[in-house]
């Protein structure tokens, strides 16, 4: 299996990313900088969190036109697997890949904590060896993190089975019906503000977020009949 | 010619920052403030003389980029 991370000016979790997919399924990947036109290569795409382009005008507004998104939204149409966390999540939303928007936290705080996430949707590509409704802890670290729809949208979110992921207990950031990760309705593109990638391993706090890796691994590994790991 | 852009938080959007700036107004004695809502203002000049034209094209300029339709409003004034 082949793994992107996307690189902008500006990201700076790409590094993390990269190390938590050699860390926890130990497949290929790749650094692709945001001018690359070509993606065909890769079965999943990792937007890491950063503040590309300095999140000049709104976070993600500008990365939404990389030449390389026009490339994203193709994969992501081929039923690819797309996973943008935090900024990336920013960035996914406003290329219309996702739902909703990202607003100012309610506090109007950095937030930089762990936090308690329940796992509300354990089928799609990027959590299917959680359990639906387990509790996990996965780092925050964002200031422009409060998700936000229309209640029109949110029941579409619900009905579809849209919402991943919800913060258990406190919420950090203001969000609408305490969200903290979505997918789009094929379960492909999934976006969510914790980093995963900042928790694979005991040492770093949690090693909660490495099954986000190897669930895509299943995936893929699942739709291509190859043996699954757990 | 010249636009002015006015891109909004919608009504029905939280917006902390103008709550805090309200706070801070009412702190300083002025209690004759309502609610603040706070955005964002841009200048543009254009290299055009037909109105209908910049207007049209300032309206895809804000779908496209300036104003995010899920939590912004905009309008904008053309001069010149």
């Amino acid at each position: 299996m082949k793994f992107a991370v996307i690189v902008f000016p500006g990201s700076n979790c790409d590094i993390d990313c990269y190390k938590a997919v050699e860390d926890t399924v130990g497949e290929s990947v790749d650094y692709v900088f945001h001018t690359a036109t070509d993606l065909s290569a890769y079965d999943a795409i990792l937007v890491p969190g950063g503040f590309s382009y300095g999140d000049y005008l709104r976070c993600g507004a500008i990365a939404q036109f990389a030449p390389v998104m026009a490339e994203v939204q193709k994969a992501a149409e081929a039923g690819k697997f797309v996973l943008g966390i935090c900024n990336g999540f920013q960035i996914l939303t406003e290329a219309g890949l996702l739902p909703g928007a990202l607003i100012r936290n309610n506090s109007l705080k950095f937030r930089c904590h762990q936090v308690g996430l329940v796992v509300e949707n354990a089928t799609t590509g990027f959590t299917n060896a959680y359990s639906q409704g387990e509790v996990i802890q996965i780092p925050i670290a964002h200031g422009e993190g409060s998700y936000f729809v229309e209640d029109e949208q949110l029941a579409a979110l619900k009905a579809n089975n849209q919402i991943v992921f919800r913060y258990a207990g406190d919420n950090p950031n203001g969000s609408v019906d305490d969200i903290a990760g979505v997918c789009n309705e094929a379960g492909n593109v999934v976006g969510m503000m914790p980093h995963p990638e900042r928790a694979v391993k005991e040492i770093l706090g949690s090693a909660d977020g490495a099954k986000m890796f190897t669930s895509v691994l299943n995936a893929w590994r699942e739709r291509n009949g190859a043996a699954s790991i757990r | 010619m010249k636009a002015k852009v006015y891109v909004t938080i919608k009504q029905n959007v939280l917006d902390p920052q103008g709550n805090a700036v309200q706070g801070a107004l009412h702190t300083l004695g002025f209690n004759e403030v309502g609610k603040v809502r706070i955005g964002k203002y841009l200048e543009i000049d254009l290299d055009t003389n037909d109105r209908a034209q910049a207007e049209e094209k300032l309206k895809t300029m804000c779908e496209k980029l300036l104003a995010n339709t899920v939590v912004e409003d905009y309008r904008f004034e053309l001069e010149g």
